[in-house]
């Protein structure tokens, strides 16, 4: 049940108890004890709402940040990762194999504070090699799920 | 023209149900649950396999018997199913949907005045299919007790000196019933003492929720004597793309194969390429569809319960087919005014023959905020009639 259970709430994170066990064809109490294990465990790491920004008044620009790092002896790049990940501002921060080391997803209020960011912060700590900034100009899919998607029901009449 | 068309074909009933959902498409706000095709799409990867084929230009005929390499895939996946060796060379013929194959399966094995079992309710083409092709069409009845599966001394009951081919819709359209393989070994003996032929519609052989599904072709002594009927429009959410497939004894596909050649050439190539990726790829999609589809049956088996609805508990498909009968009206009639009063359509049990009436067949071949809306309706019609 747990991957059958982690991939609805993956999806709807809001769906209640009596619903995920009529769903799964368990009871309430087996959900709410194997969601609790979930938690616990660290398998459920939060429960977050997917926002489509763009629709509101509120300007957000997101940046994907390539980063080239000379990683630290004993701690690899755990060191450096946990040094980027602590601003507010970074939003994801990957391990990445190929040609640059870390992934950095960035969200500001302008261009402006990214740039700032990149240059006063990121580009200064001692282990970053290099940079490479890409603006995201528009989100089509995100998190699995496909921004601005009106789906209609298409199936014509047909007999039989 | 005065000269009478042929008799034979007007004598054939119109389906019921498409008065019904012509309505329902012009109605504002109405909510089908009447559709028989999935509400998914066609996965990604299938569709591009289509999209390639026609990048590269494969838009000729293939053989008539269809792309040795999607033939070869279909081999391989009953094999990996059911256990069954299918001859890609000789055994298996792609169709045009598997309502092709169900009509050119009976054409090959009947002569005039053959008896053709068909245990109802299901699917709707097997009588009309029968009758033209000169078949006499002999009705099983099944019963809700049973679970509307077919029972040995029903099967018994009808066997005569001119019984040829047994059809066996399973898992069934409308009913949501399976066969399990203690059911199917009491019919498959009777098959084999009475040498009989059988066709089995395994159009949903991928949707079930208890047991994976088990043919009867892969019980002793059947292959020789059973067509199998698949395809990819359940499964694979492929009905548009009209792509089906028959196995079976060389010496009857290569009579059908007669039949197909002369009336459809080759099934849509660009349908054969996807279809091949479907049958190497698509596992984990159809696992993806199946779980959703068992989460939506839970889900419609539950606010049954809660209304007090009775519903025998279906185990294949994609249809539920609760019981009405404490209404005291027909089918048609709670059909027709569940439609006009709250706006939901579903179809009567009687479009899938007489002993469906009492029951309705209601599709969950839809999404569960759709489904939420109607089982709410549902629920504050039979409310209302209390």
């Amino acid at each position: 049940m747990r991957e059958e259970l982690l991939a609805i709430l993956e999806k709807n994170s809001r769906i209640d108890f009596k619903e995920l066990a009529i769903l799964l064809g368990v009871s309430e109490e087996q959900v709410l004890a194997e969601i609790s294990a979930l938690e616990k465990e660290g398998i459920i790491c939060g429960y977050h709402t997917l926002i489509n920004w763009e629709k509101t008044s509120i300007e957000k620009v997101n940046a994907l940040i390539e980063v080239k790092v000379t990683p630290q002896r004993g701690q690899g790049f755990d060191r450096i990762a946990e040094r980027i990940y602590n601003y507010p501002e970074v939003k994801a921060v990957y391990l990445i194999s190929g040609s640059y080391d870390l992934l950095v997803t960035l969200e500001e209020k302008t261009l402006k504070e990214i740039a700032n960011f990149v240059s006063d912060k990121l580009s200064t700590l001692e282990s970053v090699l290099s940079t490479a900034t890409h603006f995201i100009l528009k989100k089509y899919k995100d998190h699995g799920t496909i921004i601005n998607q009106n789906r209609t029901d298409d199936r014509e009449v047909i007999t039989p | 023209m005065t000269k009478p068309l042929s008799d034979k074909v007007l004598g054939l009933k119109p389906s019921g149900i498409r008065k019904f959902f012509d309505i329902v498409s012009e109605m504002k706000d109405a909510i089908s649950l009447g559709v028989g095709e999935p509400d998914f799409d066609t996965p990604w990867h299938i569709r591009d396999e289509g999209i390639y084929a026609l990048e590269r230009g494969r838009t000729f005929y293939t053989s008539n018997a269809g792309l040795k390499e999607l033939r070869q895939e279909i081999s391989n996946y009953i094999s990996r199913t059911q256990g069954i060796n299918y001859s890609s060379d000789s055994e298996i013929l792609v169709t045009v949907g598997g309502s092709e194959a169900i009509d050119i399966g009976l054409r090959a094995l009947i002569n005039p005045g053959d008896e053709v079992i068909i245990p109802q309710p299901s699917y709707v083409s097997y009588e009309p299919c029968a009758i033209l092709a000169n078949a006499k069409p002999v009705i099983i009845n099944l019963k809700e007790e049973n679970e509307f599966r077919l029972k040995p001394e029903e099967l018994l009951n009808v066997i005569t000196d001119k019984t040829k081919v047994l059809i066996l819709p399973y898992p069934n359209n409308p009913t949501g019933a399976i066969m399990e393989r203690k059911d199917l070994e009491t019919i498959a003996k009777i098959i084999r003492e009475k040498d009989l032929y059988v066709m089995s519609d395994e159009i949903y052989s991928a949707l079930t929720y208890k047991n994976q599904h088990i043919s009867i072709a892969a019980l002793n002594g059947m292959k020789e004597r059973t067509i199998l009927i698949n395809g990819f429009s359940k499964a694979y959410a492929m009905t548009g793309w009209r792509l089906g497939y028959a196995c079976a004894p060389k010496e009857i596909i290569s009579q059908m194969t007669k039949i197909h050649q002369y009336a459809i050439m080759c099934a849509p190539t660009t349908s054969q390429y996807a279809a091949v990726d479907a049958l190497k790829n698509g596992d984990k999609d159809v696992e993806q569809m199946r779980q959703a589809y068992n989460q939506r049956r839970r889900f419609l088996m539950n606010a049954f319960k809660e209304m007090k609805l009775e519903c025998f508990e279906p185990y294949g498909a994609f249809y539920v087919f609760p019981s009405i009968k404490k209404f005291g009206m027909t089918s048609e009639e709670f059909a027709t005014r569940f439609l006009m009063e709250e706006k939901v359509a579903v179809v009567p049990g009687t479009a899938f023959g007489n002993c469906g009436e009492g029951f309705l067949r209601i599709s969950y071949a839809y999404s569960i905020d759709n489904l939420k809306i109607a089982m709410e309706r549902l629920n504050r019609f039979v409310t209302k009639l209390r």
